[in-house]
Parts: structure tokens; sequence; C-alpha cells
């Protein structure tokens, strides 16, 4: 049985194979991506003042479009290989690796601020409410957290920034790390959508939860509610959450891209959707490698963090 | 973990409560005080090459940081001594000779030279350097060849430097803007040891742009520049004019979201914004003492018709469409007039020339029309597809005109919206039948706008194919020896355009921008054109109480 | 008796009883009961929307503009001075359909993948989740912009597309839920009362894994309608004069210091589903919950 052999891997031997299956994983990325852009309609250098034959002859060559489409694709892989990412079509003597080292350190930090905000928020919300279902402890923070699902980015970012810049003054409408507290608003706005998942995710496992039988053999033992809460309830009961967590974090970097234009912060999100608008065809394939190296990563790290969660599981892991 | 978790709320709580006390002192406010300007720049440059950038917000930031042999006034449009310190031209218009200003210097303090200029436009005009914007020396003799290979020689194109500072250029024909083509940043000259030291002159992929490389010969230099972020320049200490230059520095922001623009200059964080939300206009004007100014724009807003079908090969149908746009009614509601309605290809009083307008609104005349076509009362009408790229303010202009139609005309009219590049094909390929366009003056002339529509222009995108109108434009205007008769001509070639009716026009665009009543020297002007060597910030503003 | 015989009567036992419980205690939850005549009456709306709107949903008055509620407009009007209520009834009738078509479609593929994938384990296993990675990693703009210029645009595509991305989560958390279940005792049970694989997955593992999904189904369905105002963006969707909740609320939240109605009304109508739907989505996770029941 599957499950069974399963059961006496080892976590790295998990870890090793999960690892090695993202080689093909990437690969079909890679390859689906690069022919799936160079099919979309319109080229990178198509702009409203359309260039002569000669021009566009001698742009194409110069970024190497003038080969067979076969031999670019054999020559990016090359490139990759050695961790060359190519230049961006769009940005003129700047490298992809260049453009996304600049990026991604400001959308990871906004991406943990807002999963802080999330979790504390949402996680918090979820419990209180599970807690007691039905009561006004119950219903209070789910009523929050479902308005905060029908508050897109792009209708909570200008309100905060209405409310606590222009209105109250206490915060920058804009920036990020340039003036004191300008983290502030952003990481609440991108957080909120996730927060408001984690809640109903939150209360929803644990309900499942606090009724397992291990739960009830806990509190007929006489332990306290809290500790039943925390050491038994929080580990199955976010499992859900934890399987939601993985792409959810991984996807900050496409998601982010709104809060990043509301708050003019320099992050990756803005690079990854210009790059397809601009088809900034290295651009597109280099965010796109990076963001599927992140999802196999994070995707590994909630499975890890859900076996670990879930008791009989461990058990298993353990038992090696 | 999830006990760590709760333990660490409260503190988070208390960071956030922290970080959140007041925002200390605004951009405006810190830059009247130290000659700092800050700029609302629309979007991340594409780069600061002179010859490689094509767009608006790359212009500001390159202007600043290089200057043309001759440059636009920015009250009069007209051409004043830049790198150039005069200029002579020949009685037939076609050698125009520069003399250099012995003080001009890049910003290493190399002195510059009239073959700064020849190995420049060598760059621009080179084959392999695909510059999009080469045309632009075009009216140069042999320039054209050059560009697509047809010659190799450079020294046949009629650039020369007769010695260190003096730079001949022979023209193929007589060229009024040729001047103002000099203000043009891809006729601007680069300095070569540093172009070539950092990957060759023709190589798009090096970085002779960044900070700690880039030698420049403008009235600024590059301090700072943070991908995204902003882009900071600071007064050059080499500048052949910097007594004249009054600004320290300006920052420029890629203020890409025009909501969010406006509230960053709302909460003081910009003295001028690149554009304007619609909605807020109306707020703004109402506003004493009102940041926003408008200005009349050198560009015009039309629709692309595609003649080569039916049914607008129909000049009729074509017509009657064009009469049925109420353009004053569609100004003063969905645009809260902030334009001005145009009913032909060319803006008013480009250089002193105004187009014809042969049609106005007139409902019955264009239902009159649709009927001669065959279609009375939009009987029989096949449909028609109306294309633009996803904006708000092109949906609301594309919204309001399918009601016209509907309504003067009884006809169904579809829109479709699509991304940028999507539309971009469409239009090229003439995949449409009716497709949102505009265009923007690269220089003051009719001829700029004129010359989209000649035969299989790569402009032209709507199958007008009239050689009499070719003509007029290639033959008979280059040789009109007065302005007045060269106005004549275009006017004449215009009706021609305008009787055949393969445009829509809609309006003519006006630039829009919130600008900080302390901010001194920035005059409104067609091109929309900017000389920061004029501008100024105004510290008593800030002390008679204005705050920010 | 034999063991299939056995397992025939355990089987049916079960399942009658499971469905015609829940089907019991949900109507005895108000609040999911609210919730399912609320959007009911949505449904009946939309679908009744030509005949009972109060104005054309194109006919324009430029002059009138954008104007606050009043006795002709009760909600107010948009700038080209056409009715919002009238607006709102319409663009209900296209986010409703997308919300519960695409949501559907998801429901459909996610549940099933993650089932199969949960329970078969391995390398079954292994290789359908790292298709989920993948179609997770794929530009969805591009595909979304391939998609319009190959099909262009319609209603289905739209649909199929949403479907298309909302899935993937979907079948991660079914896959762990089924994941844990498989260990469990009852299941074990099962197997070794001969149920087959299908059976077993349709009878038993997916009602008990029901809770999360029922939330994030309801969850998903609101973020659907918001896709779909992005999509139409990218020229994939409805087009004007066509309207739906998301890009009303879209183009509300640009105005919304000048004309706050634009946002308010739309906003409202999609936060009013979006409730309704989590009543009765946690009154239905309460019902199936079979342990929950026996307290």
């Amino acid at each position: 049985m599957a499950g069974r052999r399963r059961g006496r891997l080892s976590v790295w031997r998990f870890i090793t194979l999960r690892l090695l299956q993202a080689i093909p994983v990437i690969l079909v990325v890679i390859t689906a991506t690069f022919f799936l852009v160079r099919i979309a309609p319109g080229g990178p250098f198509d702009s409203e003042k359309p260039v002569t034959r000669e021009v566009r002859a001698a742009l194409e060559a110069q970024y190497r479009l003038d080969l067979p489409l076969h031999r670019q694709y054999l020559s990016y892989l090359g490139d990759l290989a050695r961790g060359d990412l190519g230049p961006s079509f769009k940005y003129s003597g700047r490298s992809v690796n260049e453009l996304i080292a600049a990026g991604f350190p400001v959308t990871a930090e906004l991406g943990l601020y807002a999963l802080l905000v999330a979790l504390v928020v949402g996680g918090g919300a979820g419990i209180i409410a599970a807690l007691k279902p039905h009561t006004a402890q119950d219903y209070l923070p789910m009523s929050a957290a479902m308005i905060g699902i029908c508050m897109p980015s792009f209708l909570l970012g200008p309100l905060l920034v209405l409310v606590f810049g222009i209105h109250l003054d206490w915060l920058p409408v804009s920036g990020w790390g340039d003036i004191s507290g300008d983290k502030v608003l952003p990481s609440i706005t991108l957080g909120a959508a996730y927060a408001a998942y984690i809640a109903r995710l939150g209360r929803a496992g644990m309900l499942e939860v606090l009724h397992q039988d291990y739960i009830r053999t806990a509190r007929a033992k006489g332990l306290p509610q809290w500790q039943v809460v925390l050491k038994h309830g929080l580990r199955g009961g976010l499992l859900p959450v934890v399987a939601f967590l993985g792409p959810a974090f991984a996807g900050l970097l496409a998601g982010s891209f709104v809060v990043e234009t509301i708050f003019q912060i320099p992050g990756l999100g803005r690079f990854y959707v210009q790059a397809a608008f601009n088809r900034d065809y290295t651009m597109i394939l280099g965010t796109t490698v990076f963001l599927s190296v992140l999802i196999v990563l994070f995707n590994l790290l909630s499975d890890i963090l859900a076996a670990w969660m879930n008791p009989r599981l461990r058990a298993q892991y353990g038992r090696h | 973990m999830p006990s760590a978790l709760f333990s660490a709320l409260p503190a988070v709580a208390i960071a956030l409560l922290l970080s959140a006390c007041g925002t200390g002192e605004s951009n405006v406010v810190s830059g009247n005080r130290d000659g700092i300007l800050h700029y609302g720049n629309g979007s991340e440059p594409q780069g600061l090459d002179p010859h490689v950038v094509t767009g608006i917000p790359e212009n500001h930031i390159v202007r600043a940081l290089f200057e043309g042999l001759a440059v636009k006034n920015p009250y009069t449009l007209e051409p004043e001594p830049g790198v150039a310190r005069s200029w002579d031209i020949s009685d037939d218009g076609r050698v125009i000779t520069f003399h250099i200003n012995p003080r001009a210097r890049w910003s290493n303090g190399d002195a510059m030279s009239a073959h700064d200029y020849v190995w420049s436009w060598q760059r621009l005009l080179s084959p392999a350097m695909g510059a999009e914007y080469n045309y632009m020396l075009f009216p140069v003799k042999n320039a054209r060849a050059f560009a697509s290979g047809d010659i190799t020689d450079f020294a046949e194109v009629g650039v020369k430097a007769l010695d260190d500072l003096t730079l001949q250029v022979t023209l193929t024909e007589r060229t009024p803007y040729f001047l103002q083509l000099m203000d043009h940043y891809s006729t601007f000259a680069v300095h070569r040891p540093t172009v070539e030291k950092f990957g060759g002159a023709t190589n798009r992929f090096t970085r002779w742009t960044r900070v700690e490389n880039m030698v420049s010969n403008g009235a600024f230099r590059l301090k700072e520049w943070l991908l995204n972020r902003r882009i900071v320049v600071e007064k050059s200490a080499t500048y052949w004019d910097r007594d004249r230059v009054r600004l320290n520095g300006v920052v420029y922001y890629p203020t890409e979201n025009v909501v969010s623009e406006e509230r960053m200059f709302r909460v003081g964080q910009l003295h001028y914004t690149q554009s304007v939300p619609l909605d807020k206009i109306p707020v703004y004007r109402q506003m004493p003492d009102s940041p926003y100014v408008q200005a009349p724009y050198l560009g015009t807003y039309y629709f692309l018709l595609n003649t080569t079908r039916p049914p607008l090969d129909d000049v009729r149908v074509r017509r009657a469409l064009s009469l049925a746009v109420d353009r004053d009614k569609l100004n003063d509601t969905v645009l809260m007039g902030t334009v001005v309605s145009a009913y032909s290809i060319t803006p008013p009083d480009t250089l002193g020339y105004y187009p014809p307008k042969l049609f106005g609104h007139d409902a019955q005349r264009a239902r009159e029309l649709l009927a001669q076509a065959g279609y009375p009362g939009g009987a029989g009408w096949p449909g028609l597809e109306l294309t633009y790229n996803t904006s708000e303010d092109h949906r609301k202009i594309a919204v309001a005109l399918q009601q016209m139609w509907q309504d003067t005309l009884d006809i169904e009219v579809s829109l479709a919206n699509q991304e940028w590049k999507v539309y971009l094909d469409s239009v090229t390929q003439m995949h449409f039948q009716v497709a949102r366009r505009g265009w923007i003056g690269d220089y003051v002339d009719p001829n700029n706008f004129l010359d989209l529509f000649l035969t299989g222009g790569g402009n032209n995108n709507t199958g007008f194919a009239d050689p009499r109108y070719d003509e007029l434009i290639l033959e008979q205007a280059p040789r009109a020896a007065t302005r007045r008769e060269r106005f004549a001509i275009f006017h004449a070639a215009e009706t021609r355009l305008m009787q055949q009716m393969p445009i829509i026009p809609i309006y003519t665009y006006t630039s829009k921008h919130l600008i900080h009543p302390s901010v001194r020297g920035m005059p409104s002007n067609l091109m929309d054109s900017l000389n920061l060597k004029y501008v100024w910030l105004d510290r008593q503003w800030q002390a008679d109480g204005g705050g920010g | 008796m034999s063991t299939e015989t056995l397992a025939e009567i355990a089987r049916a036992e079960r399942g009658t009883s499971l469905w015609a419980d829940a089907w019991l205690r949900l109507r005895r939850n108000k609040l999911a009961l609210i919730g399912f005549a609320v959007l009911s009456l949505f449904v009946v709306i939309a679908l009744l929307t030509p005949w009972i709107a109060p104005y054309s949903y194109q006919a324009q008055n430029l002059e009138l503009g954008a104007s606050p509620p009043s006795a002709q407009h009760w909600l107010g009007t948009d700038i080209f001075g056409r009715d919002l209520l009238t607006q709102i009834l319409y663009g209900g009738r296209i986010s409703l359909a997308v919300g519960f078509v695409a949501t559907a479609v998801a429901l459909l593929i996610g549940v099933t993948w993650g089932a199969i994938a949960g329970y078969a384990g391995g390398r079954v296993d292994a290789v359908m989740m790292r298709l989920v990675d993948i179609l997770y990693a794929l530009p969805f703009m591009i595909f979304i912009v391939l998609l319009t210029v190959v099909f262009g645009r319609n209603l289905l595509l739209l649909f199929l597309a949403i479907g298309a991305v909302e899935w993937l989560t979907m079948a991660r958390i079914m896959r762990g839920q089924i994941q844990s279940l498989r260990q469990q005792e009852f299941v074990e049970a099962a197997i070794s009362l001969g149920l087959s694989p299908a059976t077993l997955i349709r009878r038993h593992l997916v009602p008990n894994a029901l809770g999360p999904i029922i939330v994030y189904t309801t969850l998903t369905i609101p973020s659907v309608m918001l896709l779909e105002a992005f999509l139409s963006f990218l020229g994939l969707g409805v087009q004007p004069p066509q309207t739906s909740w998301g890009l009303l609320i879209s183009y509300g939240a640009e105005t919304m210091e000048e004309y706050p109605w634009l946002l308010v009304f739309p906003g409202l109508a999609l936060t009013l589903t979006l409730f309704c739907l989590n009543f009765l989505g946690d009154g239905l996770r309460d019902a199936l919950d079979v342990r929950g029941a026996r307290d």
C-alpha cells in the first residue's frame, strides 16, 4: 500500500525526492512559458509609433530573436544553466537577474509583513470564533473577515490612504522605506485579503478538530481549555490554512502588484505584471522561473508543515 | 510556534502605532528650502541612453541630463542657443552651420566639440544600433540611405566637423523644422570615450548610463537611480550656463498610477504631477490658487476607420459616423471640459497653421448619408466593432460614442477593449473596423501629422491611399518658398483627407498637471516642454503661511 | 453473510442517513436558511431583471451625469447618467453566473483531483500535484491574452478560464484533508470491508473532508466575481455597455471621493451575497459534520 510505504519515508528522503521532482516541473514551466509568450500577439518592439523594418531587424539581431526558435530556446536553457536570465527587453542595459535582485527583497519583505498581519489577525479571529461557535464571539470576527474578502486591495488600499494618510495625516501615502511608517499601510492592505481567508479556513479547521476524539480525550483528562487549543487544536485545525498558505505566499509575487502600484513600492510584483504587458520575453521567463522555484519551495514547505501538524502523519514520520 | 505568535501580537501592535506617529516634513517644504523639485514622472524610464529610449518619461530625465545644439524656449518654443552658441543657415535653407559654445563641457570636464556630434549621429544612424528614433535625422543628406545600409561610408552623410567648434549639416531639402529636432533627445551627443569604454558604440546592453559611469552635458548630472523608486539629478558644476540654473536638483518619481500620484501631490510629496485623474479635475478647478494647469497640447485623439472593409469602405458611412458624434457634448460631460473638440487631424495653431473645418455635429445630415449608403434608419446595418486599448478614459469615450451612434443613426456598435500589445497588433495588422488612436507630435509642424496618412505609411492603418495627397505632402510642400505657401498646400491636402474621412477626429489633447504654487518659471506650451533652466522654487511662498 | 453484503448494508445505511440528517440539521439553522432564501431571491431577481429593471441599462443621459440617489434614481446614476440600480441588477446577472458556474467548475475539478491524489498517494500523487505546481507557475496573464486571441471573447470561455485557475488551491486543500483522513480508523475499517476506492472516496472521504472545502468555496465565489473584472481589463469577459459587480466596484473605487454611491451600492450587493453564502456554507458544514452531530 502506498500509504504504508510513504510511512517509512524519512523527512530528508521526502525533501530530496520533492526537490528532484522540481526539476521536471521547472523545465515544463520554462518550456511552456517560452513558447506561450512567443505565440501571444504583439512583440517587445511593438509601440504606438511603429519602427521601420531595418530598425526592427537590427533590434531582433541585438536580442538574438533572428535565430530559429529552437536555437533561441536552447541558448536560453544554456544561459539559464549558468544562472544568466538574459537582458531585459524593456529596461535597456539591465539584466533580468539585476531587476529581480532589485525587486525581490522588497516584495519578500512586504509579503512577510503581510503574512504576519494575516496570521496574527486572521488566525486569531479564526480561533476565537471557533471556540464559541454561533455566538457573538463567532459572528463579530467572522463578519469582519467577510468584509475583508469583499474589499479587494485596489479598494482597501486607497481607502486606508484616504483615512490614515490624508484625513488623519498619520502615515505616508506612498513609498517603501523612505519615510518612517510607510510600510504600515501596504502591509495591512496586502495582509487583509489573506487574513480573511485564514480566519475563515482557520475557523472551519478548528471546529473540525475540536470534535475529534483525541481532543475530547485531552479535555476529559482535565486539561485547561487554552492548553487543549494550543497544544492539540492548532496543529490539526490550521491544516487547511497551511495548505492554502504555500501557494498563497508564492502568489504574493503576482498578487502584490496592485499594492505595489497603489503605494509606489519598487517590488517584483510590478516587474512581473509589467513584463507581461510589455512582452518583455526574458523578463517574463525570468520572473516565471523565479516564481516556479518559489512555488515548489513553498508548497514543499507547506506540505512538510502539514505533515508535522497532522498528528497521525507525524506519528508515522516520527517512527523512523 | 503558535504561542510565540500570540505573545508577539502586542509587540506588533505597538510597533505599528509607534511608527505611525506623524509623517514629518513634506517633500514640498524641504524641497522649497533646498531647491529640490519633486517631480511625478509617470513611469520608470526604460533607460537613459538618448539614442535608445523612446518615451515621454525618458524624455523628461534625458533632457535634464543632456542638452541639444539648440533648445526650445519654453515660453515661445522658438530655438535658442544650447550647445551651439549660434548658427548660420544658407539661403536655400539646405546648409546649417552650428558654432559650438567654447564653454560647453561634459560633466567630467572634457570640452565638447563638433566631432562629438559627428560620432553621435553616426551612432544613432548605424543600422546595427537599431535606434527607433533614427528618422529624426532623415532630413540630413544621405542619412536615410546610411541607416538602411545602402551606403556604408558615413563621410557621405551630410554631417561634417569643419573644426573643433564648427559643425556643418547639409540637408536633402529645406526643412523648416530642423532646428526643433536639435532639441529632440535622439539628436543629442553622447560622450564617446564613456560609451566606448563600456561596450562600444552600437551595443545596447552596456552600463554607461549607470550613476557611477554616466557622463552627460546638461544642466544636471545623475546622482542616484533606484529602480522603480526614484531618480535624482543634481545641478552640474560643469554646465556652460550654470549661473542661470536655479534648482539644486530634481527627484523623479515613477508615478504609474495617476490616482496615487494625485494623493502624493495632496500630501505634499510632489511639486508636479504628470497627469490628473479626470474625476478630480472639477474639485481642483474650484480651489482658490488652483494648482490645476491645463493647456493645449500638440496631439489629436481620433478613431481609425478601416476603409478596406464594408461597411466602412463607403465614404458616406464614414461621414455619417463622424457627423453623428457630438464632440462638444462629449467634452462638456464625460470629459469635464478638459479638451478641445477636433474636426481634423492637425491641432489648431500648429506654428500658426489652422486646419480646415469641413463639418460639425449634424444628426440630420448623418442620417441622410447613412440612408444614401443603403442603411435608412439603420435598417440592414451589418454591425460594427469599435476597438480600444484598456483604459478608463478610452472606455468612457467609447461608451459615449456607442450610445451617440445608437441614438442618432439607430445602429448597433459593439465595443472591444484589448490589452495594449494585442491592440497594437490589431491596428498594425488592420484587424479592426474602428480603432481608437492618438498621435502626439514630435515637433511643431503640420507635416508631423499629415505625413501619417501617406499611402502605405506605417501609421496610416486605415487603407487610405490618395496619390494626389501624397504628391501634395511629399513633392509640393517641401518646395514651397514661403511658410504661407507651404501652409496653403497643407490645407489643401488636409481638406482632401477630411473629405475622404478615413479617421474620425475627436479632440485635440490638452496637457493637464497639478503644479504646486511655489513652482515658478514653468510656463505651459504646446509641446508640454519643460526647460529646467528656467524653473525655480519660491521660498517666500512657504513663509507666507502656505504650508503644503 | 459475505463481506460484500455487509459492505452493501453499511454503505446504504450511511449514505441515506448522512444526507437526510444533514438536511434536517440544515433546516434547524435559521441563519443558513436566511442566507439560502436571500441568495435564491438574488437569483430570481437576476432571472427577471429584463422585466423588472426600472431603466434600460444602456440608455445614457450625459447632461445628468453622475447624480446621487434621488426619487427618480433610487441608487443614483453613473457618469453617463445611467441608472445605478439597473446597472447593479444587470451586473448581478453576470456576476452571479460567473461566480456560481466558475466556482462549480473549480470545485468539480479541484475536489476530484485532490481526492484522487490524496487517496492514491505515491507516484500518482506526486505527478498530479507537480502538475498543479506547474499550473500555478505559468504566467496567467499571457495565458488569458492567448485565450482571447485564439477563441475570441465569450462568457463560456470566461467561466472556464476562471475555473481553470481557481481549482488549484481547492485541489491542494482537498488532498491535504484526504491524506489526513486516509489514516483514520474508520477508513482502514472500510477498506478491510472491501469497499472500492471510488466508493470509499465518494461515500466516506469526500463528505468528511467537506468542511474546509465548503468554506473555501464560499470564499471563492466573491473572489471569482472580482477576478472577472480583472479579466475584463485584459479583454476577456463582458464588454461595455454590459457590466458586472466587479466592474462596477472597480470603476467606483476610482471615484470613491467624488461619487461614493457608485462604490457603496455595488459593494453592498457583493458583501450581502458573500454574507449569505457564508451563512449557508457554515450551515452546510455543520450539517454535514457527522462527528460534530454526535455530541
